[in-house]
Protein backbone atom coordinates (compact mmCIF):
# COMPACT_ATOMS: atom_id res chain seq x y z
CA UNK A 1 0.00 0.00 0.00
CA UNK A 2 1.35 3.27 -0.77
CA UNK A 3 0.31 6.82 -1.84
CA UNK A 4 -2.23 8.80 0.27
CA UNK A 5 -5.33 6.02 0.03
CA UNK A 6 -7.60 6.12 3.12
CA UNK A 7 -9.06 2.51 4.16
CA UNK A 8 -12.83 2.90 3.95
CA UNK A 9 -14.42 2.87 7.65
CA UNK A 10 -10.77 3.24 9.43
CA UNK A 11 -9.35 6.85 10.51
CA UNK A 12 -5.78 8.27 9.55
CA UNK A 13 -4.93 9.32 13.09
CA UNK A 14 -2.22 12.42 12.99
CA UNK A 15 -1.24 13.08 17.13
CA UNK A 16 -0.60 16.93 17.39
CA UNK A 17 2.81 18.50 18.91
CA UNK A 18 4.73 21.18 19.57
CA UNK A 19 8.22 22.33 20.49
CA UNK A 20 8.21 25.19 23.43
CA UNK A 21 11.30 25.32 24.58
CA UNK A 22 12.82 28.56 26.09
CA UNK A 23 16.61 29.02 25.38
CA UNK A 24 19.38 31.56 27.09
CA UNK A 25 21.99 31.84 23.76
CA UNK A 26 25.28 32.66 24.82
CA UNK A 27 26.47 35.45 22.81
CA UNK A 28 30.08 35.58 23.97
CA UNK A 29 32.47 38.13 25.02
CA UNK A 30 33.36 38.96 21.41
CA UNK A 31 29.32 39.43 20.71
CA UNK A 32 28.64 40.86 24.30
CA UNK A 33 31.71 43.77 23.69
CA UNK A 34 30.06 44.63 19.99
CA UNK A 35 26.06 44.65 21.27
CA UNK A 36 27.33 47.03 24.26
CA UNK A 37 29.21 49.63 21.42
CA UNK A 38 25.74 49.59 19.74
CA UNK A 39 23.65 50.26 22.55
CA UNK A 40 26.04 52.77 24.96
CA UNK A 41 28.49 54.10 21.90
CA UNK A 42 26.00 53.79 18.49
CA UNK A 43 29.18 52.67 17.45
CA UNK A 44 30.00 49.62 15.04
CA UNK A 45 33.19 47.96 15.84
CA UNK A 46 34.51 45.34 14.07
CA UNK A 47 37.70 43.04 15.01
CA UNK A 48 40.67 42.51 12.82
CA UNK A 49 43.29 40.10 12.25
CA UNK A 50 46.98 40.72 12.96
CA UNK A 51 48.30 38.52 10.51
CA UNK A 52 46.22 39.42 7.32
CA UNK A 53 44.22 42.54 8.40
CA UNK A 54 40.91 41.27 7.78
CA UNK A 55 38.32 43.23 9.60
CA UNK A 56 35.41 41.22 10.44
CA UNK A 57 31.39 41.66 10.86
CA UNK A 58 29.97 40.48 12.71
CA UNK A 59 32.86 40.74 14.87
CA UNK A 60 34.96 37.23 15.29
CA UNK A 61 37.12 36.62 18.25
CA UNK A 62 39.23 34.25 15.80
CA UNK A 63 40.20 34.88 11.91
CA UNK A 64 38.67 31.57 9.74
CA UNK A 65 41.11 32.43 7.46
CA UNK A 66 44.34 32.40 9.57
CA UNK A 67 42.18 30.43 12.15
CA UNK A 68 44.59 32.79 14.99
CA UNK A 69 42.99 34.54 17.88
CA UNK A 70 41.69 37.57 16.78
CA UNK A 71 42.21 40.76 20.01
CA UNK A 72 41.79 44.20 17.81
CA UNK A 73 39.01 45.96 17.97
CA UNK A 74 38.53 48.63 15.08
CA UNK A 75 35.54 51.34 14.33
CA UNK A 76 34.09 50.94 10.84
CA UNK A 77 32.69 53.38 9.15
CA UNK A 78 29.17 54.43 9.02
CA UNK A 79 28.31 54.53 5.46
CA UNK A 80 28.81 51.39 3.13
CA UNK A 81 27.72 49.38 -0.03
CA UNK A 82 24.79 46.87 -0.54
CA UNK A 83 26.61 43.97 -1.95
CA UNK A 84 22.93 42.38 -2.32
CA UNK A 85 19.54 42.59 -1.13
CA UNK A 86 15.97 40.93 -1.55
CA UNK A 87 12.69 42.42 -1.35
CA UNK A 88 10.10 40.34 1.18
CA UNK A 89 6.44 40.48 -0.67
CA UNK A 90 4.93 37.72 1.10
CA UNK A 91 3.84 37.05 4.78
CA UNK A 92 5.85 34.49 6.62
CA UNK A 93 4.50 32.86 10.00
CA UNK A 94 6.64 34.87 12.79
CA UNK A 95 8.53 37.13 10.35
CA UNK A 96 7.35 41.11 10.27
CA UNK A 97 4.84 42.28 7.72
CA UNK A 98 5.96 42.98 3.79
CA UNK A 99 7.38 44.51 2.42
CA UNK A 100 10.70 45.11 3.54
CA UNK A 101 14.39 44.67 2.43
CA UNK A 102 16.97 42.47 3.30
CA UNK A 103 20.74 43.21 2.77
CA UNK A 104 24.15 42.70 3.06
CA UNK A 105 26.34 45.28 3.37
CA UNK A 106 29.85 46.00 3.27
CA UNK A 107 30.74 49.45 5.67
CA UNK A 108 33.16 51.46 5.26
CA UNK A 109 36.70 49.29 6.42
CA UNK A 110 35.22 46.17 6.79
CA UNK A 111 35.93 43.43 4.42
CA UNK A 112 32.76 41.40 5.19
CA UNK A 113 29.15 42.14 4.78
CA UNK A 114 26.65 43.02 7.57
CA UNK A 115 23.14 41.63 7.36
CA UNK A 116 20.27 44.69 8.23
CA UNK A 117 17.10 45.86 6.89
CA UNK A 118 17.18 48.77 4.47
CA UNK A 119 14.60 51.13 5.59
CA UNK A 120 13.45 54.57 3.84
CA UNK A 121 12.45 53.37 0.57
CA UNK A 122 8.59 54.07 -0.21
CA UNK A 123 7.92 50.36 -1.04
CA UNK A 124 4.19 51.21 -1.58
CA UNK A 125 5.54 51.01 -5.61
CA UNK A 126 7.29 48.15 -6.16
CA UNK A 127 8.59 48.37 -9.54
CA UNK A 128 9.29 51.98 -8.09
CA UNK A 129 11.46 50.79 -5.74
CA UNK A 130 13.43 48.08 -7.58
CA UNK A 131 14.81 51.17 -9.53
CA UNK A 132 16.22 52.78 -6.28
CA UNK A 133 17.20 50.32 -4.87
CA UNK A 134 20.71 48.19 -6.13
CA UNK A 135 23.68 46.63 -5.73
CA UNK A 136 26.04 49.03 -5.15
CA UNK A 137 23.67 51.50 -3.81
CA UNK A 138 25.67 53.64 -0.78
CA UNK A 139 23.87 53.40 2.06
CA UNK A 140 24.77 54.47 6.05
CA UNK A 141 23.77 53.38 9.35
CA UNK A 142 21.09 54.96 11.02
CA UNK A 143 20.52 54.19 14.91
CA UNK A 144 17.18 53.64 16.81
CA UNK A 145 16.55 56.06 19.22
CA UNK A 146 17.09 53.56 22.24
CA UNK A 147 19.39 50.51 21.21
CA UNK A 148 19.02 47.48 23.18
CA UNK A 149 22.21 46.32 22.45
CA UNK A 150 21.17 43.65 19.54
CA UNK A 151 21.71 43.34 15.87
CA UNK A 152 18.16 45.30 15.35
CA UNK A 153 19.62 48.39 16.90
CA UNK A 154 20.07 49.98 13.76
CA UNK A 155 19.00 49.83 10.16
CA UNK A 156 20.39 50.94 6.89
CA UNK A 157 19.03 53.57 4.88
CA UNK A 158 20.10 55.76 1.52
CA UNK A 159 22.40 58.15 1.54
CA UNK A 160 20.61 60.44 -1.00
CA UNK A 161 17.48 59.56 -0.58
CA UNK B 1 42.61 7.10 -3.97
CA UNK B 2 41.02 3.77 -2.44
CA UNK B 3 38.55 0.34 -4.19
CA UNK B 4 36.27 1.10 -7.00
CA UNK B 5 32.55 1.76 -5.72
CA UNK B 6 29.52 1.63 -7.68
CA UNK B 7 25.80 1.94 -7.00
CA UNK B 8 23.51 -1.00 -7.12
CA UNK B 9 20.26 -0.38 -6.35
CA UNK B 10 18.11 2.82 -5.91
CA UNK B 11 14.47 2.92 -4.38
CA UNK B 12 12.24 6.21 -4.06
CA UNK B 13 9.01 6.58 -2.56
CA UNK B 14 6.23 8.36 -4.58
CA UNK B 15 6.61 12.59 -3.23
CA UNK B 16 3.95 13.57 -2.03
CA UNK B 17 2.65 17.28 0.52
CA UNK B 18 1.90 14.39 3.25
CA UNK B 19 2.36 10.51 3.79
CA UNK B 20 -0.85 10.38 6.11
CA UNK B 21 -0.83 6.32 5.78
CA UNK B 22 2.35 5.90 6.92
CA UNK B 23 4.68 6.77 9.87
CA UNK B 24 8.23 7.85 9.38
CA UNK B 25 10.11 4.34 9.92
CA UNK B 26 7.24 2.64 7.77
CA UNK B 27 8.10 5.91 5.22
CA UNK B 28 11.79 5.08 4.80
CA UNK B 29 10.58 0.86 4.41
CA UNK B 30 9.47 1.59 1.69
CA UNK B 31 12.39 3.48 0.24
CA UNK B 32 14.74 0.31 1.58
CA UNK B 33 13.04 -2.45 0.33
CA UNK B 34 11.94 -0.73 -3.02
CA UNK B 35 16.28 -0.67 -3.36
CA UNK B 36 16.53 -4.23 -2.52
CA UNK B 37 14.17 -5.43 -4.55
CA UNK B 38 15.85 -3.17 -7.31
CA UNK B 39 19.51 -4.46 -6.23
CA UNK B 40 17.83 -8.33 -5.80
CA UNK B 41 19.77 -8.06 -2.34
CA UNK B 42 18.34 -9.18 1.32
CA UNK B 43 18.10 -6.95 3.81
CA UNK B 44 21.01 -9.55 5.63
CA UNK B 45 23.34 -8.54 2.64
CA UNK B 46 23.50 -5.03 3.60
CA UNK B 47 26.63 -4.64 6.57
CA UNK B 48 26.15 -1.03 7.43
CA UNK B 49 23.38 1.36 7.59
CA UNK B 50 23.82 5.22 6.99
CA UNK B 51 20.91 6.94 8.14
CA UNK B 52 20.04 10.95 6.54
CA UNK B 53 17.84 13.31 7.87
CA UNK B 54 18.04 17.16 7.88
CA UNK B 55 16.79 19.26 11.12
CA UNK B 56 14.58 17.38 13.02
CA UNK B 57 12.37 20.53 13.49
CA UNK B 58 10.70 19.78 10.71
CA UNK B 59 9.50 16.21 11.96
CA UNK B 60 9.37 17.69 15.47
CA UNK B 61 11.00 14.02 16.78
CA UNK B 62 14.81 14.69 17.90
CA UNK B 63 16.84 11.64 16.76
CA UNK B 64 14.96 10.05 14.10
CA UNK B 65 17.57 7.87 13.55
CA UNK B 66 17.10 5.74 16.66
CA UNK B 67 12.72 5.54 15.87
CA UNK B 68 13.75 4.59 11.96
CA UNK B 69 16.62 1.50 12.87
CA UNK B 70 13.86 -1.43 12.78
CA UNK B 71 12.08 0.17 9.47
CA UNK B 72 15.25 0.43 7.63
CA UNK B 73 16.79 -3.04 8.83
CA UNK B 74 19.68 -1.91 10.68
CA UNK B 75 19.46 -3.47 13.68
CA UNK B 76 22.64 -5.47 14.63
CA UNK B 77 24.82 -4.02 12.22
CA UNK B 78 26.86 -0.71 12.47
CA UNK B 79 24.77 2.61 12.10
CA UNK B 80 25.46 6.56 11.41
CA UNK B 81 23.30 9.13 10.80
CA UNK B 82 24.36 12.34 8.65
CA UNK B 83 22.86 15.87 8.84
CA UNK B 84 24.40 18.38 6.37
CA UNK B 85 20.99 20.51 5.77
CA UNK B 86 20.05 20.12 2.18
CA UNK B 87 23.02 18.08 1.52
CA UNK B 88 22.32 15.63 3.55
CA UNK B 89 21.50 12.93 1.28
CA UNK B 90 24.92 13.32 -0.61
CA UNK B 91 26.77 13.76 2.75
CA UNK B 92 25.14 10.26 3.47
CA UNK B 93 26.61 8.60 -0.10
CA UNK B 94 29.96 9.98 1.33
CA UNK B 95 29.91 8.00 4.08
CA UNK B 96 28.78 5.24 2.24
CA UNK B 97 31.28 5.20 -0.35
CA UNK B 98 34.27 5.86 2.38
CA UNK B 99 33.33 2.47 4.59
CA UNK B 100 33.23 0.67 0.95
CA UNK B 101 36.27 2.79 -0.58
CA UNK B 102 38.26 2.13 2.17
CA UNK B 103 37.88 -1.39 2.67
CA UNK B 104 35.85 -1.53 5.26
CA UNK B 105 32.51 -3.01 4.06
CA UNK B 106 31.55 -4.67 0.62
CA UNK B 107 28.12 -3.69 0.54
CA UNK B 108 26.16 -0.71 2.53
CA UNK B 109 22.88 1.51 2.07
CA UNK B 110 22.24 4.77 2.41
CA UNK B 111 18.69 5.98 3.55
CA UNK B 112 17.78 9.21 3.47
CA UNK B 113 13.89 11.19 4.59
CA UNK B 114 11.91 14.03 5.22
CA UNK B 115 8.92 15.02 6.27
CA UNK B 116 8.68 18.27 5.39
CA UNK B 117 4.59 18.03 5.74
CA UNK B 118 4.89 17.00 9.50
CA UNK B 119 4.85 20.83 10.01
CA UNK B 120 2.72 23.73 8.63
CA UNK B 121 5.62 26.37 7.67
CA UNK B 122 8.94 25.09 6.60
CA UNK B 123 10.70 29.02 6.79
CA UNK B 124 9.97 29.26 10.09
CA UNK B 125 12.15 26.24 10.48
CA UNK B 126 14.57 27.27 8.44
CA UNK B 127 15.12 30.68 9.92
CA UNK B 128 16.30 28.93 13.29
CA UNK B 129 19.78 27.58 11.04
CA UNK B 130 20.70 31.67 11.34
CA UNK B 131 22.83 32.27 14.48
CA UNK B 132 20.49 33.96 17.32
CA UNK B 133 23.19 36.70 17.79
CA UNK B 134 23.69 38.36 14.28
CA UNK B 135 21.62 37.15 11.86
CA UNK B 136 17.70 34.93 13.11
CA UNK B 137 16.47 38.71 13.82
CA UNK B 138 16.72 39.80 10.16
CA UNK B 139 14.51 37.91 8.77
CA UNK B 140 16.40 35.45 6.79
CA UNK B 141 15.34 32.42 5.36
CA UNK B 142 15.91 29.70 2.74
CA UNK B 143 13.77 31.78 -0.23
CA UNK B 144 15.35 35.41 1.29
CA UNK B 145 19.13 33.97 1.21
CA UNK B 146 18.32 32.31 -2.14
CA UNK B 147 16.69 35.74 -3.41
CA UNK B 148 19.98 37.52 -2.33
CA UNK B 149 22.04 35.57 -4.51
CA UNK B 150 19.28 36.03 -7.74
CA UNK B 151 19.47 39.59 -7.35
CA UNK B 152 23.51 39.69 -7.04
CA UNK B 153 23.60 37.22 -9.97
CA UNK B 154 21.46 39.62 -12.13
CA UNK B 155 23.29 43.01 -11.03
CA UNK B 156 26.73 41.26 -12.28
CA UNK B 157 25.58 39.10 -15.14
CA UNK B 158 22.35 40.78 -16.39
CA UNK B 159 20.60 37.27 -15.58
CA UNK B 160 16.53 37.86 -16.08
CA UNK B 161 13.56 36.41 -14.30
CA UNK B 162 12.40 34.94 -17.66
CA UNK B 163 15.47 32.90 -18.04
CA UNK B 164 14.70 31.93 -14.34
CA UNK B 165 11.19 30.78 -15.36
CA UNK B 166 12.44 28.77 -18.27
CA UNK B 167 13.85 26.42 -16.28
CA UNK B 168 10.54 26.08 -13.86
CA UNK B 169 8.98 25.32 -17.03
CA UNK B 170 11.24 22.41 -17.97
CA UNK B 171 11.04 20.93 -15.11
CA UNK B 172 7.65 21.12 -14.58
CA UNK B 173 7.54 19.02 -18.20
CA UNK B 174 9.92 16.84 -16.94
CA UNK B 175 8.58 15.72 -14.09
CA UNK B 176 5.72 14.22 -16.16
CA UNK B 177 7.44 11.39 -17.17
CA UNK B 178 8.53 10.61 -13.58
CA UNK B 179 5.85 8.83 -11.87
CA UNK B 180 7.85 9.95 -8.63
CA UNK B 181 7.71 13.45 -8.73
CA UNK B 182 5.47 15.47 -6.43
CA UNK B 183 4.34 18.17 -8.75
CA UNK B 184 3.56 18.19 -12.00
CA UNK B 185 2.32 21.52 -13.39
CA UNK B 186 1.14 22.05 -16.76
CA UNK B 187 2.35 26.04 -17.10
CA UNK B 188 3.92 28.50 -19.52
CA UNK B 189 7.16 30.95 -18.56
CA UNK B 190 4.13 33.30 -18.51
CA UNK B 191 2.47 31.33 -15.92
CA UNK B 192 5.28 31.53 -13.76
CA UNK B 193 6.21 35.28 -14.49
CA UNK B 194 2.64 36.04 -13.07
CA UNK B 195 3.15 34.12 -10.07
CA UNK B 196 3.33 35.99 -6.49
CA UNK B 197 6.58 37.01 -5.51
CA UNK B 198 7.55 35.97 -2.28
CA UNK B 199 11.05 37.44 -1.94
CA UNK B 200 12.05 39.38 -5.03
CA UNK B 201 13.04 38.30 -7.12
CA UNK B 202 11.62 34.93 -6.50
CA UNK B 203 8.30 33.83 -7.11
CA UNK B 204 5.87 31.03 -6.01
CA UNK B 205 6.70 29.13 -9.31
CA UNK B 206 10.48 29.96 -8.62
CA UNK B 207 10.59 28.10 -5.54
CA UNK B 208 10.42 23.73 -4.46
CA UNK B 209 7.47 22.30 -3.09
CA UNK B 210 7.14 21.09 0.83
CA UNK B 211 7.19 17.08 0.54
CA UNK B 212 7.52 13.88 2.39
CA UNK B 213 9.62 11.37 0.97
CA UNK B 214 12.19 8.49 1.54
CA UNK B 215 15.27 7.23 -1.24
CA UNK B 216 17.30 4.63 -0.54
CA UNK B 217 20.50 4.00 -2.66
CA UNK B 218 23.29 0.35 -1.74
CA UNK B 219 26.49 0.72 -2.86
CA UNK B 220 29.01 -1.93 -2.99
CA UNK B 221 32.73 -2.46 -3.62
CA UNK B 222 33.74 -3.59 -7.26
CA UNK B 223 34.11 -7.27 -6.71
CA UNK B 224 30.34 -7.45 -5.17
CA UNK B 225 28.67 -4.88 -7.57
CA UNK B 226 29.93 -7.11 -10.50
CA UNK B 227 27.90 -10.43 -8.69
CA UNK B 228 25.21 -8.21 -7.77
CA UNK B 229 24.33 -6.53 -11.02
CA UNK B 230 25.24 -6.45 -14.93
CA UNK B 231 24.83 -2.30 -14.85
CA UNK B 232 25.90 -0.89 -11.78
CA UNK B 233 26.86 3.26 -11.95
CA UNK B 234 30.32 3.62 -11.25
CA UNK B 235 31.43 6.07 -9.04
CA UNK B 236 34.28 7.89 -10.73
CA UNK B 237 33.93 11.40 -9.08
CA UNK B 238 33.28 12.29 -6.25
CA UNK B 239 34.35 15.86 -4.17
CA UNK B 240 32.62 18.13 -1.75
CA UNK B 241 33.45 21.36 0.25
CA UNK B 242 32.31 23.43 2.85
CA UNK B 243 31.85 27.53 2.48
CA UNK B 244 32.38 29.67 5.72
CA UNK B 245 28.92 30.28 7.69
CA UNK B 246 28.19 34.06 7.36
CA UNK B 247 26.37 34.90 3.93
CA UNK B 248 28.20 38.20 4.44
CA UNK B 249 32.21 36.72 4.61
CA UNK B 250 30.92 34.92 1.22
CA UNK B 251 30.11 38.32 -1.17
CA UNK B 252 33.82 38.50 -2.31
CA UNK B 253 36.72 39.84 -0.22
CA UNK B 254 37.19 43.29 -0.64
CA UNK B 255 38.20 43.53 -3.85
CA UNK B 256 39.11 40.24 -3.91
CA UNK B 257 36.77 36.76 -4.70
CA UNK B 258 35.43 33.95 -2.96
CA UNK B 259 31.56 35.18 -3.90
CA UNK B 260 29.21 32.88 -3.31
CA UNK B 261 26.67 33.74 -6.03
CA UNK B 262 29.69 32.58 -8.55
CA UNK B 263 29.70 29.40 -6.80
CA UNK B 264 33.27 29.47 -6.60
CA UNK B 265 32.83 26.40 -4.23
CA UNK B 266 31.39 24.35 -6.53
CA UNK B 267 33.74 25.40 -9.33
CA UNK B 268 36.19 23.71 -6.73
CA UNK B 269 34.38 20.82 -6.02
CA UNK B 270 33.57 20.38 -9.85
CA UNK B 271 37.39 20.53 -10.88
CA UNK B 272 38.39 17.84 -8.45
CA UNK B 273 35.52 15.57 -9.28
CA UNK B 274 36.09 15.89 -13.28
CA UNK B 275 40.06 15.17 -13.04
CA UNK B 276 38.93 12.36 -10.92
CA UNK B 277 36.50 10.56 -13.80
CA UNK B 278 39.00 11.98 -16.09
CA UNK B 279 37.10 14.52 -17.37
CA UNK B 280 38.42 17.61 -19.70
CA UNK B 281 35.18 18.83 -21.24
CA UNK B 282 32.34 18.60 -19.03
CA UNK B 283 30.02 20.13 -21.85
CA UNK B 284 30.68 17.44 -24.16
CA UNK B 285 31.38 14.43 -21.69
CA UNK B 286 28.61 14.89 -19.14
CA UNK B 287 25.45 13.17 -20.60
CA UNK B 288 22.97 13.96 -18.58
CA UNK B 289 23.36 16.09 -14.83
CA UNK B 290 21.14 16.14 -12.00
CA UNK B 291 20.92 19.40 -10.07
CA UNK B 292 20.18 20.35 -6.55
CA UNK B 293 18.09 23.23 -7.45
CA UNK B 294 15.05 24.61 -4.98
CA UNK B 295 14.80 27.72 -6.11
CA UNK B 296 15.42 28.61 -9.93
CA UNK B 297 17.97 30.90 -10.20
CA UNK B 298 20.31 28.10 -8.44
CA UNK B 299 20.41 26.70 -11.62
CA UNK B 300 21.78 28.86 -13.62
CA UNK B 301 24.66 29.66 -10.92
CA UNK B 302 25.75 26.05 -11.17
CA UNK B 303 25.59 25.65 -14.76
CA UNK B 304 27.98 28.04 -14.35
CA UNK B 305 30.32 26.72 -11.57
CA UNK B 306 30.20 23.11 -12.77
CA UNK B 307 31.67 24.26 -16.07
CA UNK B 308 28.83 23.35 -18.18
CA UNK B 309 29.43 27.09 -19.95
CA UNK B 310 31.84 30.34 -18.66
CA UNK B 311 30.71 32.56 -15.69
CA UNK B 312 28.18 34.69 -16.24
CA UNK B 313 26.68 32.86 -19.31
CA UNK B 314 24.31 30.79 -17.64
CA UNK B 315 21.21 33.06 -18.44
CA UNK B 316 22.65 32.58 -21.86
CA UNK B 317 22.44 28.53 -21.51
CA UNK B 318 19.00 27.98 -20.91
CA UNK B 319 18.10 30.57 -23.48
CA UNK B 320 19.61 28.68 -25.70
CA UNK B 321 17.86 25.48 -24.99
CA UNK B 322 20.64 23.41 -24.23
CA UNK B 323 19.26 21.49 -20.58
CA UNK B 324 15.86 20.73 -22.48
CA UNK B 325 15.10 17.00 -22.14
CA UNK B 326 16.04 16.69 -26.39
CA UNK B 327 18.83 19.43 -25.72
CA UNK B 328 22.52 18.86 -25.35
CA UNK B 329 23.23 18.66 -21.82
CA UNK B 330 19.78 17.54 -19.71
CA UNK B 331 19.52 19.07 -17.09
CA UNK B 332 16.75 17.47 -14.22
CA UNK B 333 15.17 14.87 -16.37
CA UNK B 334 13.62 13.73 -13.20
CA UNK B 335 12.05 17.06 -12.82
CA UNK B 336 14.69 18.39 -10.24
CA UNK B 337 13.97 19.59 -7.32
CA UNK B 338 11.04 22.61 -8.07
CA UNK B 339 9.35 19.54 -8.18
CA UNK B 340 9.72 17.45 -5.10
CA UNK B 341 11.92 18.53 -1.78
CA UNK B 342 11.80 16.14 0.61
CA UNK B 343 14.63 17.84 2.00
CA UNK B 344 16.91 15.22 3.92
CA UNK B 345 16.42 12.89 0.79
CA UNK B 346 16.50 15.46 -1.64
CA UNK B 347 20.25 15.18 -2.50
CA UNK B 348 20.56 11.56 -2.52
CA UNK B 349 17.72 11.47 -4.99
CA UNK B 350 19.79 13.41 -7.35
CA UNK B 351 22.40 10.77 -6.87
CA UNK B 352 20.07 8.30 -7.20
CA UNK B 353 18.22 9.46 -10.66
CA UNK B 354 21.76 10.03 -11.82
CA UNK B 355 22.84 6.49 -11.52
CA UNK B 356 19.20 5.52 -12.77
CA UNK B 357 19.87 7.43 -15.68
CA UNK B 358 23.68 5.29 -16.05
CA UNK B 359 21.73 2.01 -15.49
CA UNK B 360 19.50 2.70 -18.12
CA UNK B 361 16.66 2.64 -15.52
CA UNK B 362 15.08 5.48 -15.39
CA UNK B 363 11.68 4.16 -17.66
CA UNK B 364 10.30 7.36 -19.11
CA UNK B 365 12.27 9.88 -18.53
CA UNK B 366 15.58 7.95 -19.55
CA UNK B 367 17.88 10.10 -21.42
CA UNK B 368 19.22 7.76 -24.86
CA UNK B 369 22.84 6.24 -24.23
CA UNK B 370 23.84 7.75 -21.17
CA UNK B 371 27.96 7.03 -20.30
CA UNK B 372 28.33 9.57 -17.32
CA UNK B 373 25.82 11.02 -15.21
CA UNK B 374 26.50 13.92 -13.00
CA UNK B 375 24.63 15.04 -9.44
CA UNK B 376 25.42 18.09 -7.48
CA UNK B 377 24.25 18.38 -4.20
CA UNK B 378 24.24 21.66 -2.05
CA UNK B 379 22.89 22.98 1.61
CA UNK B 380 22.90 25.02 4.27
CA UNK B 381 21.85 28.05 2.17
CA UNK B 382 24.65 26.67 -0.66
CA UNK B 383 27.53 26.90 2.48
CA UNK B 384 27.73 22.76 1.58
CA UNK B 385 28.39 21.25 -2.43
CA UNK B 386 28.97 18.34 -3.49
CA UNK B 387 29.15 16.74 -7.35
CA UNK B 388 29.52 12.75 -7.82
CA UNK B 389 30.28 11.64 -11.15
CA UNK B 390 28.56 8.29 -12.45
CA UNK B 391 29.34 5.91 -14.99
CA UNK B 392 28.43 2.82 -17.01
CA UNK B 393 32.34 1.97 -17.16
CA UNK B 394 34.29 2.50 -14.47
CA UNK B 395 37.26 4.53 -14.28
Amino acid sequence: MSGEEIIEGEEIIEIPGKWEIPYLYSAGKTASKFFYGLKHNKKIMGTKCKECSRVYLPPRSYCETCFLPIIDWVEVGEKGIVETFTIVLAKFEGFPEPPFIISYVRLDGADTCLANFISGIDLTDIEKAKKIIKVGMRVKVLFKDNPEGRITDFVFVPINP
Amino acid sequence: MGRRVAIVGVGQTKYVSKRKDVNTPELANEAVVGALQDAGLKISEIESTIFASAPEAFEGINCPDKWCVGGIGAANKPFMRINTGGMTGGSGFIAAFDHISSGMFDVVMVVAIQRVGESPDAQRILNTIFDPIYEKDIALNIISVCALQATRHMAKYGTTEEQMAKIVVRCHKNAQKNPYSHLKLNITVEDVLRSKYLCWPIKLLDACPRSDGACAVILASEEKAKKITPAPAWVNGLASITESYYVGDRLGWRGGDDDFTDGNSLRIVSKKAYQMAGIINPLEEVDVAEIYAPFSNLEIMDIEALGFCERGKGGEFIDKGIPEIDGKLPINPSGGVLTSNPIGATALIRIAEAALQVMGKAGEHQIADVKTALARTAGGTNQFHNVVILGRNAK
